[in-house]
């Protein structure tokens, strides 16, 4: 029955990116790439990776989704234009040798894996308690691999300021994207007004849970930009200004708190991101709690994009 | 077969897929999502490879998993710093083309 299940999973999976990939339409392509990310999100759960599940749907396919159905938007007016330069029969044909070549050495590798297979699950389990947290996940994410989500944070940032600075000058310092006006008494006003109240308690609740169960602050972080996303969408709330003190400051205070808290560990646990045995749980939780609101703040900022429109550099030109 | 190894051969595909696109659309929208789905295929390589190694009374290695946490979300960072630039050459240059010569065109 189950691997009935994954058959019927892995078919559509397969159909879907090949339809995705030769769709004519710009905009069916990107539908199509969404419900492939919801989908990846099942094959995940098969795969015996809750978080990994929850991560998938809400960045993977919800807000990449939402990311790539903004720039169709935009882009719609170029897209039959490049389709003259689409390539002919010949290199088409080259194309589908050297992919299926490439899918046949990885199915190989796949084939020839060793057995039994190498883990660090051994590892992880006798360890665990001595983090204060009970999710395996949450424990490798801020104990173990700490240096891989530090890192992370900064690629985050690093990311957001180079979307930033792709700006024309005459923006810089202004606001991301175009102001969005809904209908106030419209379905999406609506729907703005009363689910960021649930959003956040949801989200607030994942990132609580995050410490024993599945869930944690990539997830949460993401559904509450999500819901920021949907009150500016809706024309409740502007984005903000990207110079604006308070947003720059909460950008860099989550990975700075967290160097801070591993430098801590310098002169207590002796290495870099160690945490002495009775103060760990803390010391991570301290870690998420700073480093929800950058995440947040960087998933939003990313999905408005770099700077469009700049009210105050108008009104100085126009002082009348 | 058992369910890691389906969705390993699975994950091979989809890379094969999302290269195909990568070479054959032409247009740079296209090209980022057929390289998402290539990237999703690896995603799915890994977090196969990470089932394997199920052991300890845990469904799955949970080190690898946690990898892929951070990889997704990575790519979607990458990603959106590549709608920006797209954005922004389709601003200067009035066209999404990626051939060395761009149509000819009057520029204003």
């Amino acid at each position: 029955m189950t691997t009935v299940v994954s058959l019927v999973v892995v078919a559509l999976l397969l159909w879907l990116a090949l339809w995705t990939v030769v769709a004519r339409d710009a905009f069916l392509a990107v539908a199509g790439f969404v419900v492939y990310g919801l989908l990846l999100a099942l094959v995940w759960v098969r795969l015996a990776g809750i978080d990994v599940a929850l991560t998938e749907a809400a960045i993977g396919g919800g807000l990449t989704g939402a990311l790539l159905l903004g720039a169709v938007g935009r882009l719609r007016g170029t897209e039959a234009a490049t389709w003259a330069e689409r390539s002919g029969p010949g290199m088409r044909a080259f194309a589908a040798l050297l992919s299926l070549a490439v899918s046949a050495v990885l199915a190989l590798c796949v084939l020839l894996l060793p057995e039994p297979a190498p883990t660090l699950a051994p590892l992880v389990v006798p360890n665990l308690p001595a983090t204060g947290v009970a999710n395996p996940i949450t424990g490798v994410l801020l104990a173990f691999r700490a240096l891989d989500t530090l890192l992370e944070a900064i690629v985050l940032v690093i990311a957001l300021i180079g979307v930033w600075s792709l700006a024309p000058d005459r923006f810089w310092g202004g606001r991301p994207g175009p102001r969005y006006s809904a209908d106030p008494n419209g379905i999406l006003a609506y729907l703005a007004r009363v689910l960021p109240p649930m959003g956040i308690v949801i989200g607030i609740y994942l990132f609580w849970a995050g410490a024993d169960h599945p869930g944690g602050k990539f997830q949460s972080a993401t559904i509450l930009a999500a819901m920021w996303m949907l009150v500016q969408m809706a024309g409740l709330a502007d984005a903000p200004r990207i110079d604006n003190r308070w947003v720059r400051v909460g950008i860099v205070a989550g990975p700075l708190l967290f160097i801070a808290i591993g430098a801590l560990g310098l002169p207590t646990a002796g290495a870099f991101l160690g945490y002495p045995p009775e103060w760990a749980k803390p010391m991570i939780l301290a870690i998420e709690v700073a480093l929800l609101p950058t995440l947040v703040l960087v998933l939003a900022l990313l999905l408005n994009g770099a700077p469009a429109r700049d009210d105050a550099a108008q009104a100085r030109s126009n002082p009348r | 077969m058992s369910v890691e190894t389906l969705f390993a051969l699975a994950a091979c595909a989809l890379v094969g897929i999302g290269l195909y696109g990568l070479i054959v659309q032409p247009h740079p929208l296209r090209k980022l999502v057929a390289f998402n789905i290539m990237g999703s295929g690896v995603f799915v390589l890994f977090g196969a490879l990470a089932k394997r190694g199920a052991a300890a009374g845990l469904a799955a290695d949970p080190v690898p998993q946690a990898l892929l946490i951070t990889a997704i979300v990575v790519a979607f960072a990458a990603t959106a710093v590549t709608v920006a630039l797209l954005l922004r050459l389709i601003e200067v240059a009035d066209s999404a083309s990626l051939a060395e010569e761009p149509p000819a065109r009057e520029r204003t």
